[in-house]
């Protein structure tokens, strides 16, 4: 499991939300730790995305959301955010340049994206490997492309905790494992904290550090191994004895190559 | 010869109505192109036609000049509305057809008491040939605060109309961002409404960023087009209508839902070609 530096984490006490008269978040205490990914897993309609949103000031809650950033208290910590999707139509004139570019400079890129800022743009998707996308509409992207843009956009500059809502919607398997390594990677390289929230629990698995399971409230938290010995949530995802026993070989094996 | 061309050019009349049209047809497209890409078309309507609410009230007030009335009325509609969205949860669709009907009604109520509504019928359908000297000034502050609006905001816009959490990650305060555009826009409809009128003030804000949207592939070009083609036929409406003996801003109207067909086709035939 990847040592965390002990100095950056948020911490949830007692979190409830409630809209309208339904409570979709009841006495939610979690709390992360940075260089580790955090895995939120639980049903449709679990409250993962509502706790995403609430941990980024998006929804009204009752209880204690902090910060705390290089040991000390900070009520702004740079957030990067992945959403699922975007409230977009195909055909909406907005190039990845555009949308990079926008999110850097106060410059308005209504007028003009400046040379300067065209390299930034070109330097932050280059880490990535999406150079190839920088003047292609956001609309034409493909589900993995759109996600690889969007981490670049929330990985620069790098944030302090990295918000992943449902990676695993809008590509394919092949191109989830990638992407799970590629924030594998950024977690080893930068030590941040990073919260994905999905209901893939077989292709989390073998990159999480720590899992949660959640419907509405907490029903679980350990590592991968350990939740998926729960009896909870055979209950809550419905998946056969079969089933979990396939997804815990891979980690059995390599326990014994280790 | 030169009678032929710049006949109407002779008029104060048509001098004033160009200057409010060069100043007019760039700022409806700016904030067009956010109305569209925030899917806000029905929104921008509800504003126009509060505009009879907006009147009414000033009419009971005993306000000479009912703009003021008209700016403040059609402003706090826009915040109400707003704000109306996220308390009910009902769809958008419906929170707005809600007021559309009450503001339409209730403006219509008021001013057609003792059978009176004749005389505002000029805010139907717009007289932009007796805009005074005045006027003209009002609509170049306007011109200028929306330029100023768009070079602080047009960045956090443009985040908010992609996905309104991302934005906040990115710093943009959403709050104060969506309620200074509903009140921007509210203020530009009542500016306006006296030129082009209630029932097609809508049509001039979305057609030509609905029609820029066709052909442009990036931000600036959206932009630059939305604004190209509004001046385009706002100046050749306008002039037309001096000559055709019609209403200025159905006139705009028309020669922008043209634009519009023209470039749908256009593209439709070219993809056709690509593929």
């Amino acid at each position: 499991m990847a040592q965390s530096c002990g100095h950056c984490c948020v911490k949830i006490n007692d979190l409830n939300v409630q809209i309208g008269h339904n409570s979709i978040l009841k006495n939610v205490h979690l709390h992360t730790d940075c260089k580790e990914i955090l895995a939120i897993v639980g049903p449709n309609g679990a409250g993962k995305t509502t706790l995403l949103k609430t941990i980024l000031g998006d929804i009204a809650y009752s209880g204690q959301i902090t910060f705390q950033v290089r040991g000390a208290l900070n009520k702004n910590p740079r957030i990067g955010y992945v959403p699922q999707k975007l409230n977009f139509d195909h055909d909406a004139p907005v190039s990845v340049q555009d949308l990079i570019a926008a999110s850097l400079v106060s410059f308005p890129v209504w007028c003009k994206i400046k040379g300067e800022t065209q390299n930034r743009v070109k330097t932050v998707l280059e880490k990535f490997s999406v150079t190839h996308l920088q003047k292609q509409t956001v609309g034409s992207l493909s589900g993995g492309e759109l996600q690889r843009v969007l981490l670049a956009m929330a990985m620069t500059p790098t944030p302090d905790l990295l918000l992943l809502d449902e990676p695993g919607s809008a590509i394919d398997v092949k191109g989830l494992s990638l992407f799970y390594e590629t924030i594998t990677g950024l977690k080893e390289q930068y030590d941040i904290s990073i919260v994905v929230v999905t209901h893939d629990l077989a292709g989390i698995t073998p990159y999480a550090d720590r899992m949660i399971l959640i419907n509405r409230s907490i029903l679980a938290e350990g590592t991968p191994r350990e939740i998926l010995s729960d009896k909870n949530l055979i209950e809550t995802f419905q998946l056969s004895l079969l089933n979990i026993s396939r997804l815990l070989i891979p980690a059995e094996l390599n326990h014994k190559n280790q | 010869m030169s009678d032929l061309y710049f006949g109407w050019m002779q008029y104060d009349f048509m001098k004033n109505a160009l200057l409010a049209i060069i100043f007019v047809s760039p700022l409806f497209a700016l904030l067009g192109t956010m109305v569209v890409s925030n899917r806000m078309a029905f929104f921008s309507d509800v504003l126009g036609h509060s505009a009879l609410t907006g009147i009414a009230l000033g009419v009971i007030l005993g306000i000479a000049d009912p703009l003021w009335a008209l700016i403040i009325f059609t402003v706090m509609l826009a915040l109400a509305v707003n704000y109306f969205k996220g308390v009910t949860g009902a769809s958008s669709d419906t929170t707005l057809g809600v007021f559309f009907a009450m503001v339409v009604a209730l403006g219509v109520v008021i001013l057609s008491k003792n059978g009176g509504f004749n005389k505002y019928t000029t805010y139907l359908i717009g007289d932009i040939l007796t805009i005074s000297g005045g006027q003209v000034k009002l609509v170049a502050a306007a011109f200028l605060l929306v330029t100023g609006y768009w070079l602080l905001f047009g960045n956090s816009l443009l985040l908010l109309s992609v996905n309104p959490s991302l934005a906040r990650s990115r710093g943009v305060k959403i709050s104060l961002v969506e309620m200074s555009f509903v009140a921007v826009l509210a203020i530009i409809v009542a500016i306006s409404i006296r030129l082009v009128g209630i029932l097609i003030i809508n049509s001039l804000l979305i057609l030509p960023a609905a029609t820029s949207r066709l052909i442009a592939r990036n931000t600036a070009k959206y932009t630059l087009y939305s604004i190209l083609i509004s001046l385009f036929c706002g100046v050749s409406g306008l002039i037309a209508s001096y000559y055709w003996n019609t209403a200025s801003g159905a006139t705009i109207v028309l020669l922008c839902a043209f634009a519009y067909v023209i470039t749908a086709l256009i593209t439709r035939c070219l993809r056709r070609k690509v593929a």
